[in-house]
């Protein structure tokens, strides 16, 4: 402050006063905030919602050009069994323009099998299989269509269908989650 | 501080509270005879006190109805249908909750329009306009929670898509969703949390209005001409003349309302919302309720997620930069001949929108939206400041009493 030159000392500095008035506004403060986490964090997922939550799939009755749609954490998961044409249409748009590039090698764990989420990543409908300009799905939303990988490739949707966690038990098994 | 000497407040008992607890002053002063209102009051005045008898009717139907619902996933449904067949008139309060949903949003836009093409956000009531604006805004998050309640498919999917307007937002997007639905889908958690929310937010709205009208009477109520009152010459106390007068409004409403309840109730509604909740199944066409639509056809017609969010909450939050966007001193479009004219351009771009909400996003309806929106947006950013520039209004009145009398025949100005 200017005045610290001029006046004396006493009037300008901050007291003894305006730091406990300051330190113990602060305290209470940072203990509201903290007070209020609690109130926040319980609208979060709760223990058993979190609990590690995992499904298994039978392929063996999945023929080639169909697929299934399993539930999985309140979310449906499309298991698809790709014909030939669909794996070569999905490796050779790999060199496409894509909103959100990827390759179809890395969406897949075996190329006949695509497991990913059937949630559209625009607001959360589930498309539609084997329709749209792609061959792939189409989600009847708000118009995003997706190809045989999953990639989106037009609509306001802005990223692919993502693929959940999952493994091979066997040929014949899977297991999400 | 009894100032009616007379009648009611000549009563002993009245004195005796009102000498503890001056109730009835305050009463007398927010919607009585102490309330000093504008002569000139047209019907477009109606809609507050309509708005406000909505909210009584919500409130009053959706705490018996709370009384007979149950908030889980496996029931709600179900219980919803308990409530049409089983209660005694459930039938009626759910009908009228429902439908009386519609009639509070008819009810609102108009008084919204009424305030746009009168002037009424303008200086000194910008506040009062803020405060319109935040109840529109609870408004619509309540109807939304509400629509959510019955766990058909169009409120699983309304839910859904709603939610997940929020993982718009970059990095915190997902985090915030699912903190909204209290796990990876909407489920159960969030059937709970929009229960409990959709009964508390009407209050907040009670609280609100309390404000909304405490900030009306700072400087009184806008009028038709848009000027201010200039002395008792101008003035008439609410009560008895715009109480009798919002009264013959209340009767109107109340056919409009019962037309509806009694002979077309679920006209308003979306039939597939009596189909149980299906997280497999999106229907083929989600559309919210129609009061959203004109919103959801903003949403849509940005083909870009973030962007049409954006856009969406936009159009609402640019209510809140009117006062500042429309820069002519002039209050009613009365004496504007040029915004006169935008503003049914306007009510008609919103019209639009609403058509094309409620259309698959595709061909003609997606043109539609675009335009609409165009101009939506066009009309506050653009059209709004230039015309106040440029429009030469007409001959303001000197008053309201010379124009209601019209006592000078060179006052012109009213007549239009």
């Amino acid at each position: 402050m200017a005045g610290t030159a001029t006046q004396p000392a006493g009037t300008t500095e901050p007291t003894r006063r305006d730091f406990i008035v300051v330190a113990a506004g602060a305290f209470a403060a940072v203990g509201a905030a903290a007070a209020v986490w609690p109130f926040i964090h319980q609208m979060n997922p709760s223990a058993d919602v979190l609990a590690l939550s995992s499904t298994e799939v039978d392929l063996s009755q999945i023929a080639a050009g169909q697929s299934v749609t399993i539930l999985w954490r309140g979310k449906p998961v499309f298991v698809r069994h790709r014909t030939a044409a669909e794996i070569a249409q999905a490796e050779k748009d790999d060199t496409a323009a894509l909103p959100d590039p990827a390759k179809d090698a890395d969406r897949v764990k075996k190329p006949e099998w695509l497991v990913m989420m059937g949630v559209c990543t625009h607001l959360g409908c589930v498309p539609l299989g084997q329709q749209g300009d792609f061959g792939g799905w189409f989600c009847p939303c708000h118009g995003s269509h997706y190809d045989t990988s999953g990639r989106i490739r037009k609509g306001p949707a802005p990223a692919n269908l993502p693929i959940p966690e999952y493994a091979f038990l066997n040929d014949t098994r899977i297991r999400i989650g | 501080m009894a100032n009616n000497s007379s009648g009611f407040m000549a009563n002993p008992l009245v004195k005796w509270i009102e000498y503890r607890l001056p109730v009835f002053s305050t009463l007398d002063h927010m919607v009585g005879s102490q309330y000093p209102t504008p002569k000139n009051l047209n019907y477009w005045w109606n809609f507050g006190s309509l708005a406000g008898l909505c909210l009584v009717i919500q409130i009053i139907t959706g705490i018996v109805l709370v009384m007979h619902y149950t908030p889980h996933t496996t029931m709600a449904f179900d219980s919803v249908e308990h409530i049409m067949r089983d209660v005694n008139y459930g039938w009626l309060l759910r009908y009228m909750h429902a439908n009386g949903a519609s009639m509070f949003f008819i009810v609102v836009y108009i008084h919204i329009f009424r305030g746009l093409y009168f002037g009424s956000y303008k200086a000194p009531r910008e506040i009062l306009w803020f405060l319109g604006l935040i109840i529109f805004l609870l408004m619509m998050a309540t109807a939304f929670m509400g629509y959510v309640l019955p766990w058909g498919q169009m409120s699983f999917w309304g839910a859904t898509v709603i939610t997940n307007l929020f993982s718009a937002i970059p990095v915190v997007g997902e985090p915030i969703v699912t903190w909204l639905w209290g796990g990876f889908a909407v489920d159960n958690p969030t059937l709970n949390r929009f229960f409990s929310l959709h009964y508390l937010l009407p209050f907040v709205i009670v609280g609100i209005v309390i404000l909304h009208i405490l900030a009306l009477h700072q400087h009184g109520s806008n009028n038709p001409l848009g000027i201010d009152t200039k002395g008792p010459q101008d003035r008439i106390p609410f009560h008895p003349y715009y109480t009798i007068k919002d009264a013959v409004g209340v009767g109107a409403f109340l056919i409009l309302f019962s037309f509806f309840l009694f002979y077309a109730p679920n006209f308003l509604g979306h039939p597939d919302n009596y189909i149980p909740a299906n997280p497999l199944v999106t229907p083929a066409h989600i559309v919210p309720e129609w009061y959203f639509l004109p919103f959801y056809a903003i949403l849509r017609s940005v083909p870009d997620k973030l962007g049409g969010v954006l856009l969406m909450f936009g159009a609402i939050l640019i209510l809140f930069l009117l006062p500042w966007l429309d820069t002519s001193k002039v209050r009613s479009a009365k004496f504007r001949p040029i915004y006169k004219q935008l503003f049914w351009v306007f009510a008609l771009a919103c019209v639009g929108l609403t058509y094309a909400g409620g259309l698959p996003p595709e061909g003609m309806a997606l043109v539609i939206g675009r335009v609409c929106t165009v101009y939506y947006f066009a009309h506050f950013l653009i059209l709004m400041p230039l015309v106040g520039w440029f429009e030469k209004p007409l001959k303001l009145p000197a008053s309201i009493s010379e124009a209601v009398l019209k006592t000078e025949p060179g006052a012109a100005g009213s007549k239009a």
